[in-house]
């Protein structure tokens, strides 16, 4: 964190405010003071909210997950028997591997997009920044509106999408691709990759940009072809921001719901059912209030693993 | 070509040229289809197969989505809900925002640092997985099902990312111009709205504008707080015209739904893209 300056900080440097005229003590004491008592005023209020809608629904998460907690009925305290429970859970262990299986395909995917991106748009010129717009485009649209366009556009007989694949000979106008897990996570990673490519585009291209360019250039006059450039020069200076990216599309998969929710309703057979979906499932379908905090419990510690990783990268990048 | 961008000619022009229309075109084309199917005549929306353009300019398909037929709550009042949650959201985000991170820079306190590493540290825990308790604890506050239940949700869920824009933007401030407001006799809060907010403003528009695209785009939590179809918002009410409860699916109707949804997402994002990409960019680095 930088050090902050402050009212209080400089009456100890009065060089620091050279050229203003100095408080009188008196009047500073009373300032500094005033100046807290005004500082908890006007967090309190974010606080407040962040408190009644954030940390305390994160205690009750845990207290609940230790009980049998129906939506209706007597609640009764049940110790880790949820988290035990978890582990026999043939759907949730289902749900979790798919999960699993989509961040595998997500993440490599995204971030070869991203770095393609980056690398086109990375030019001078008013022709380079139009494209990067373009390209930026669908992170502003919705998951929920991107997903019943994209299911709209790979309807079988009606999606536009499936009727230039059929026209260039590369599908037939009565596929069904929602019909198979492939099929159905096919269309899904399209329409999260055109949706979120950009984002990554952007962050990688930020990164790029702080790389000199006569690092590039010196290396080329050493005779280094551009492979070489790229995988010796540009490839070490951006490996901070791209573990950040990394890291984005790691935590972004593991919480995926809106896509499989809206384009595949969990099927064909229930078998694109992601993490957070089985935890909507036992919570708000099954009532299962107490095992589906236990669930969200177990989604919390993974993404704080994967947030405690990113802070850590964050922080050795920061000192190199 | 000058030789100062090297990777200038690591591709030659021409290619870059039609790599770079190709995939524009790829991108832009789900655009195409959402306002082409939006404007045919709700026949030719359900032709199979489809036309690529339309063969003659209708609104229909609005109309209907816009007329009566939505659960008895009509679009039009879901649309209405979408603006009234996601203008609040990002009303009470900004001003809180940037209290707190005015406090957090500028007036701090015993414990200030602390708790601002707890207001960090929410980003560490994904909002999904606190949705049962938080439905528990709105319910006990009888703000189940209720716009303004859903406006506080979004705010806290966009208060700690505001708060930290905010934070940024006021401690890159030298203390000598509040000092100097405060000499020439401003108090603490006038001096703040005199001085240091002009200079926050674009930390303020990039709260503003996360903010409502977050509120404007939630499904998740939508889904689950709103049980009443005159309560959903847009994406819960493309969830609602897709499930075609009144008989066949109407996929007109459906696209011209999204239309509705993703077009002032992408005028504001035209008008002001620089503070949304500046914003990104701050906060993913820092």
């Amino acid at each position: 964190m930088a050090p902050q300056t402050s009212l209080t900080d400089t009456a100890t440097s009065p060089g620091a405010s050279g050229h203003t005229p100095a408080l009188p003590s008196r009047r500073r004491r009373s300032l500094t003071k005033s100046r807290s008592a005004l500082g908890q005023v006007v967090v309190a209020p974010a606080l407040l909210l962040l408190t009644v809608f954030f940390f305390l629904p994160v205690a009750l998460m845990l207290w609940m997950s230790l009980h049998k907690w129906p939506l209706l009925g007597k609640i009764t305290f049940i110790g880790l028997g949820n988290y035990t429970a978890a582990f026999q859970d043939q759907n949730f262990l289902r749900a979790a591997g798919f999960t699993l299986l989509y961040t595998v395909i997500m993440t490599p995917l995204l971030l070869l997009v991203g770095v393609a991106l980056a690398l086109l748009i990375r030019r001078p010129g008013r022709a380079a920044r139009v494209f990067q717009s373009i390209y930026f485009l669908p992170v502003v649209v919705g998951f929920a509106a991107a997903g019943y366009l994209w299911l709209f556009m790979a309807q079988p007989n009606l999606g536009p999408l499936l009727d230039l694949l059929s026209r260039a000979g590369l599908a037939s106008h009565s596929d069904n691709w929602f019909g198979t897990v492939v099929g159905a996570l096919a269309i899904v990673c399209g329409m999260v990759v055109w949706k979120v490519a950009g984002m990554q585009m952007l962050l990688l291209n930020s990164g790029l940009q702080s790389i000199p360019v006569e690092l590039e250039e010196a290396a080329r006059i050493d005779g280094a072809s551009r492979s070489q450039v790229f995988r010796y020069i540009i490839l070490p200076l951006l490996r901070p921001t791209l573990a950040l990216v990394l890291v984005f599309s790691v935590a972004g998969s593991l919480l995926a719901f809106d896509q499989f929710f809206i384009m595949t309703s969990g099927g064909p057979a229930n078998q694109t059912i992601t993490a957070v979906y089985h935890i909507y499932r036992v919570s708000f379908l099954g009532f299962q209030l107490g095992y589906g905090a236990a669930l969200s419990a177990l989604l919390m510690i993974v993404l704080a693993i994967v947030s405690a990783f990113q802070m850590l990268i964050l922080r050795n990048s920061d000192h190199s | 070509m000058s030789s100062s961008a090297s990777t200038h000619r690591a591709v030659p022009r021409a290619v870059w040229w039609i790599v770079n229309l190709s995939l524009a075109a790829l991108f832009l084309y789900p655009f195409w289809v959402v306002l082409s199917q939006s404007i045919k005549t709700p026949t030719e929306a359900a032709a199979a197969p489809p036309t690529l353009f339309p063969q003659s300019f209708s609104l229909a398909n609005f109309g209907k989505l816009f007329s009566n037929e939505n659960g008895g709550a009509g679009f039009a009042m879901q649309l209405g809900n979408s603006v009234l949650v996601s203008i609040g959201a990002t009303l009470l985000t900004i001003v809180l925002s940037t209290l707190a991170g005015y406090g957090f820079a500028k007036l701090r306190f015993r414990g200030s640092n602390l708790l601002f590493f707890a207001t960090l540290a929410t980003f560490m825990i994904p909002f999904q997985a606190v949705i049962t308790p938080l439905y528990l604890v709105l319910h006990q506050i009888g703000l189940t099902n209720n716009l303004l239940g859903l406006m506080l949700v979004y705010t806290t869920f966009n208060l700690p990312f505001g708060i930290f824009l905010m934070r940024n933007s006021f401690a890159a401030l030298p203390a000598s111009i509040e000092e100097a407001a405060l000499v020439d006799g401003c108090g603490i809060l006038r001096a703040m709205v005199r001085v240091l907010l002009p200079v926050a403003i674009p930390g303020v528009i990039s709260t503003a504008l996360f903010t409502f695209f977050a509120a404007w785009n939630e499904f998740f939590a939508a889904l689950i707080l709103m049980t009443d179809q005159s309560k959903y918002t847009l994406p819960v009410a493309l969830n609602v015209l897709s499930s075609g409860t009144f008989g066949t699916l109407d996929w007109g109707a459906l696209q011209s739904g999204v239309a509705v949804t993703i077009v002032p997402c992408i005028v504001i994002y035209i008008l002001l893209q620089k503070y949304y990409v500046g914003g990104m960019l701050t906060g993913a680095t820092k």
